[in-house]
């Protein structure tokens, strides 16, 4: 199996995302996947972009999906995106380019034929859960398990621009597929309400206290049905839930103690058995472990 | 009897007519039609995915899942009836627009499958091209700084971004945020350095062929 990568910039991969990064390639290097990256590749536009001029937003995101076109003139380009705002702005942009032909589709494409690209559509936009879940299969990732995570009670979190608002691959209101993914892995999974709950986004920079709020209530309610660990699947909601967490607590007086929060990947990896070097672990905030021993005691009494 | 009567007049007389001018702002949200802008639905419904505006039953979907629903001014439901009235100046510039965080909870939720997001998009875009955007909220800032980043380099430097819209909104927040840019510095979660892409002039030529 081999996917065109698209890193993306404004949050992931060579900024506060970095941990997304690398344990995503360990992963996947250790399932045997390879990655190509999209050549010269520019940033989605995000939602910022979109704020100021949406027909510009979408000529950059669509540039990205011309260039998979090219790179791969001979198969579907499916192009991995693993930030959650790439991946739908992205998609947004596909879907936007058929369903407003007059609007949006014609000025597009002739922009991009200006630029000397032809644009057909056929690049798909992937998320490495969706390539984990679907294409790599439970059962494959389950024969890799080497440390089952037993008695981790995981909370899946899947952000709000995951499944909204093109479900390409899981439930619009309750998804289930990251759960299914940390059952493969030996873990427990969690049921709560707000697994697609807003974390904030980029409010926690702007007004603090509304995008703080936000952010409270995701790691109260997980903390409050007895989660041990997060797991995002965004280098946004990441950023949020952790780098926060100190001021949270601070302003909630106490209201939550630390809780881990990982990207799925780092998980993933860690009980695929890869070392926690190579999956990033030193560059949380608040120190994930996991002693097997001690929970499988817990579990007896 | 004869005196009550002139009395209880002047009570109602005494009703102070300043209070009336200058303390009740009632009189502030009644509108007559020549001050609102018929055109102002078709002006946002002509931007793409806005045209099912007029479905709407305001049923009031939208505002009860919003997340951030109850620090907007007007909540997302009275947005829509207020563009469809013709409320442009209170629509453009409220809060409202800028608080939203484009989750898309409404825009899934909605029984008449409007694209409320995209309309939040299109106001917000018209309230930047009019000027009309609220002038010390930092979000437009952070918004404008983005934008012009990334279309000079192709790339966005997140560290960059934020440093400028510090410096252009509360220029003390930095040392605020000092500790945290440095712990995030130490796990190599921060860079300083300028991204770009190597094909600067296809990108531009893309971004103006559409602007036009």
């Amino acid at each position: 199996m081999s996917y065109l990568y698209y890193p993306g910039c404004c949050c992931s991969m060579k900024a506060s995302g970095k941990a997304y990064e690398e344990s995503l390639m360990a992963v996947l290097k250790k399932l045997g996947v390879t990655l190509e990256e999209l050549k010269d590749w520019n940033c989605c536009g995000a939602t910022m972009y979109m704020a100021i001029d949406q027909m510009q937003a979408f000529g950059m995101a669509s540039r990205n999906l011309a260039l998979a076109e090219q790179q791969c003139p001979n198969k579907t380009p499916e192009l991995m995106a693993p930030c959650s705002a790439c991946y739908v702005v992205m998609n947004k942009t596909k879907h936007f380019i058929e369903d407003y032909k007059e609007q949006v589709g014609t000025p597009i494409r002739n922009a991009l034929k200006e630029a000397g690209f032809t644009y057909t559509g056929k690049t798909k936009v992937r998320h490495p859960l969706d390539i984990l879940v679907n294409d790599i299969g439970l059962d494959k990732i389950r024969q890799h398990v080497k440390k089952p995570l037993k008695g981790l009670k995981v909370a899946s979190y899947y952000g709000c621009l995951l499944v909204r608002p093109y479900s390409e691959f899981d439930d619009v209101h309750y998804p289930r597929s990251m759960d299914n993914l940390m059952e493969a892995l030996g873990a427990s999974s969690l049921e709560w309400p707000l697994k697609t709950r807003c974390c904030g986004g980029s409010m926690t920079g702007t007004v603090e206290d509304a995008g703080l709020r936000l952010s409270y209530i995701i790691l109260n309610e997980a903390e409050r049905r007895g989660a041990d660990v997060v797991v995002t699947a965004c280098p946004f909601c990441q950023t949020n839930l952790e780098c926060f967490q100190q001021r949270i607590q601070r302003k909630s007086k106490g209201g939550i103690s630390d809780l881990p929060i990982l990207f799925f990947t780092q998980l993933v990896g860690y009980a695929m058995g890869i070392p926690e070097r190579e999956l990033g672990f030193h560059r949380l905030f608040v120190p994930f472990h996991f002693s097997p021993k001690q929970v499988v005691t817990e579990g007896v009494e | 009897m004869q005196q009550e009567t002139p009395k209880q007049i002047r009570f109602v007389g005494k009703l102070d007519p300043d209070f009336v001018q200058k303390m009740w702002r009632g009189w502030k949200k009644v509108k007559f039609e020549e001050e609102m802008d018929p055109q102002f639905a078709e002006k946002v419904a002509s931007y793409p995915g806005c045209n099912t505006l007029f479905d709407c039953i305001q049923c009031g979907t939208c505002s009860g899942i919003c997340p951030m629903g109850s620090f907007m001014e007007y909540a997302p439901r009275k947005i829509v009836g207020m563009i469809r009235a013709g409320f442009k100046g209170e629509v453009l510039t409220s809060y409202t627009t800028w608080l939203c965080a484009s989750c898309y909870a409404c825009t899934v939720e909605c029984p008449k499958n409007i694209k409320i997001t995209d309309i939040m998009y299109a106001l917000k875009q018209l309230a930047i091209k009019e000027h009309m955007h609220p002038r010390r909220l930092p979000i437009p800032v952070l918004a404008r700084q983005f934008f012009e980043i990334v279309k000079k380099f192709g790339r966005n430097n997140e560290g960059k971004v934020v440093i400028n819209m510090y410096f252009r909104t509360n220029p003390l927040l930095p040392l605020r945020n000092l500790i945290m840019g440095i712990k995030l510095y130490l796990r190599g979660r921060i860079a300083f350095t300028q991204d770009k892409i190597q094909n600067i002039p296809q990108l531009t030529k893309i971004l103006n062929t559409v602007k036009m």
